[in-house]
């Protein structure tokens, strides 16, 4: 058995096997009321989710495609399954009762090793169903709830839901905001009460099993006031001919004096459209960290935002994506400063080889009351050949004179001169290109989750061998 | 006896300019070499060469090490043979830490893997030599360093990998005085401790001073004109090069 978490060599092996698809419900290919009146019936939504799913797909209807950004050419939303679900989609908090072939999927990727060693809870997502959601009893204990959001819908936390449910996202922010409403599947639903630390990290992971399907999980994590969390969110997927797309939704609140730290790995295989909608408010004297690794995916649109909408609140930023053959990587980042005295800090790395495209967008908003506000954006990009590409994008939109606002951007490529100086050290040129990417990356893959960090420089160590001609 | 490094007939372009024009010498082990030369007659080019760079290309002649053919062989297979070259400008690489650097070639070059406290306190003993603040073993590679700091740190490693043959080009340039005498303690300690030879690349002699000088080189317009002793540091010194500039 392979493990994800501690291997000393990662190769897409680990994550391109796949399971035959067979015995599961699928609604047909394409979008249409009927589906969806479908997906509402097979999850027994709430009155209020079945309204807001036909809601959203009359916005799907009338919102255009994006017409800026990468080409979406390749996705035929005609030919994407919207749904589909494991033949036994019961969820299950003991990994026991699991079915056979899902559970191996999971043992493959090493979740439930790294669930036993470092997390304090876990969900497990196969296509569109959670097939897994457990935490520990300690932090049970403490009141914080980490469960999925379907069943979530209809307890104790029902209203909550529904007052924050697609409030900070709405589907009219854009066309698969609104398809995202309209089909959304799985996720997670976490909430921390007020006061509470949860010590060690909760994790979910995401794996998209089926060809020509679409994964639309939607994660709401509500951090109460002076409550702190660590979030973890993995995906990956085995790759097909076809094109499969993932368009979730991540919202995040993070209450008075609270923080969360949010932290995704997404290693995608090439065939995947990743239009993934993540965003998070942040109440007074709160502070909320992304962490971001894009490794995967064929072509991706994501820029995580965040509304720094109490005074005091603070966001910081931490990106790193790798975009190699084939690849179109359009990411970034979002921040509205609102409240007064709000820091935003951002520190993104790129690295592009064999053909490989990476965009940083930025958009800083600083709004007329938002006295004090302080930014600072930092962007590097590393092209390590002449076929590769990169670009930087910011903007800015400051309304308020009394700021502290700056962007710096860096694009390079590894010097000749830098790898004979290792070589003349006896350093062989493969492992030279390696250490300076790896370099390069350095204050960005510190920030990740430890097992991460080691599989991002086995990766980058697979890529550069294989990048020596 | 074999020499310890052979450089025949050899000829030198960098782009499409030829630099080195039929250049002979031979370093026999232990030996200490110095290369003067006006700026521009093409002694950093014969220093790039011997240890390969890919940007000068070798149009004529060959280079020989311990009686091998090494003119098409890698930078990092010759540096793992015994040579080394002592950078003029050091290249700053973020993310890794000078001690990780030297420990990792140290072990590449040996093929083992080094005790790391065994490690520590040899670089730790160089560095003293040096008066290398320890706190540098553990900064990025040549990051936010001195012009100074650079060049001990270049020393450092010398001492560390103990090469049968190390280039030192311009190792003394854009030094104060006291960087100087320091880098050139470090360079006799190379000299006493190990049997490996030098060509010390310069055209000032301060860094000299202290060494035991086998033979000097006078390279000019890409040729070596004059070969002599000791001697002729001194009267290049007096006299500097305009003599060898009429020839």
């Amino acid at each position: 058995m392979q493990e994800k978490t501690y291997v000393e060599d990662v190769d897409r092996s680990l994550y391109d096997f796949r399971n035959e698809v067979k015995d599961v419900y699928k609604v047909d290919e394409g979008l249409t009321e009927e589906i969806v009146r479908q997906i509402s019936k097979e999850k027994n939504d709430p009155e209020w989710m079945a309204e807001f799913r036909l809601h959203s797909l009359e916005v799907y209807n009338k919102t255009p495609f994006p017409n800026w950004g990468p080409s979406i050419d390749g996705l035929n939303m005609d030919n994407i399954v919207t749904y589909i679900k494991p033949k036994d989609n019961k969820m299950h908090a003991d990994w026991d009762e699991v079915p056979e072939e899902i559970k191996n999927t999971f043992e493959r990727l090493g979740i439930p090793q790294a669930e036993r060693e470092s997390l304090a809870g876990v969900g497990a997502q196969y296509d569109s169903e959670l097939v897994y959601h457990n935490v520990k009893k300690e932090v049970a204990e403490q009141g914080v709830i980490y469960t999925d959001l379907e069943s979530a819908m209809h307890g104790e936390y029902g209203d909550m839901i529904k007052d924050h449910f697609m409030h900070l996202v709405p589907p009219t922010d854009h066309k698969f905001a609104a398809l995202h409403g309209a089909v959304w599947s799985g996720g997670s639903f976490v909430y921390v009460p007020p006061g509470v630390t949860v010590e060690i990290p909760l994790q979910s992971y995401f794996r998209l099993n089926a060809p020509g399907a679409g994964q639309f999980e939607h994660t709401l994590i509500i951090v109460d006031e002076g409550a702190d969390l660590h979030f973890i969110e993995g995906c990956s997927a085995p790759k097909y001919n076809i094109a499969n797309l993932h368009a979730g939704c991540v919202e995040l609140f993070v209450g008075k004096g609270a923080r969360l730290r949010y932290s995704t790995i997404e290693n995608w295989s090439k065939n995947m459209y990743n239009l993934n909608t993540k965003r998070a408010t942040v109440a007074e004297g709160g502070k909320m960290e992304w962490v971001s690794g894009s490794f995967g995916s064929h072509t991706s649109f994501l820029y995580p935002m965040t509304i720094l909408k109490g005074d005091n609140s603070k966001v910081e930023f931490t990106g790193i994506t790798f975009a190699g053959e084939g690849q179109d990587l359009d990411t970034g980042m979002k921040v509205v400063h609102s409240g007064k005295n709000t820091a935003s800090a951002v520190n993104t790395k790129s690295i592009s080889k064999s053909g490989g495209k990476n965009t940083f967008r930025s958009s800083v908003v600083v709004n007329k009351n938002a006295k004090g506000a302080k930014s600072s954006v930092d962007c590097a990009s590393l092209m390590l050949d002449n076929i590769s590409k990169s670009d930087t994008i910011p903007a800015m939109d400051v309304r308020c004179d009394d700021t502290d606002i700056g962007h710096e951007a860096k694009i390079g490529r590894i010097s000749d001169e830098a790898i004979f100086y290792l070589m003349s050290r006896g350093i062989s040129e493969e492992e030279a290109r390696a250490m300076i990417v790896s370099g390069f990356a350095d204050n960005v893959s510190k920030e990740l989750p430890l097992e991460y960090a080691l599989e991002m420089n086995n990766l980058i160590r697979l890529e550069m061998v294989g990048s020596i001609g | 006896m074999s020499d310890l490094l052979n450089i025949t007939d050899l000829s030198v372009s960098v782009g499409e300019k030829g630099i080195l024009d039929g250049v002979n010498l031979k370093v026999g082990k232990g030996e200490t070499h110095v290369i003067m030369g006006p700026n521009g007659a093409g002694k950093s080019t014969l220093g790039n060469a011997i240890m390969g760079n890919p940007n000068y290309e070798i149009t004529n002649g060959k280079i020989e090490f311990k009686d091998e053919d090494i003119t098409a062989v890698s930078v990092s297979e010759r540096a793992k043979k015994g040579l080394f070259l002592s950078f003029q400008n050091p290249i700053e690489i973020p993310g890794i830490s000078l001690s990780n650097f030297i420990k990792n070639a140290f072990d590449t070059k040996t093929g083992t893997r080094s005790k790391l406290w065994q490690f520590r306190k040899d670089l730790e003993k160089k560095m003293d030599v040096l008066n290398m603040d320890y706190s540098y073993a553990d900064r990025d590679l040549n990051v936010g360093f001195s012009g100074g700091e650079k060049k001990k740190a270049e020393i450092l490693q010398l001492l560390m990998l103990k090469p049968d043959l190390a280039i030192l080009d311009e190792t003394d340039s854009g030094l104060d005085v006291d960087a100087v005498r320091t880098v050139s303690n470090g360079v006799k300690d190379f000299h006493d401790t190990t049997d490996g030879a030098l060509i010390i690349i310069t055209h000032s002699t301060r860094i000299l001073e202290a060494l035991d000088i086998d033979y000097t080189h006078i390279l000019v317009n890409g040729r070596i004109v004059k070969t002599g002793g000791p001697e002729l540091v001194d009267e290049i010194n007096k006299n500097g090069f305009e003599k060898y500039l009429e020839n």
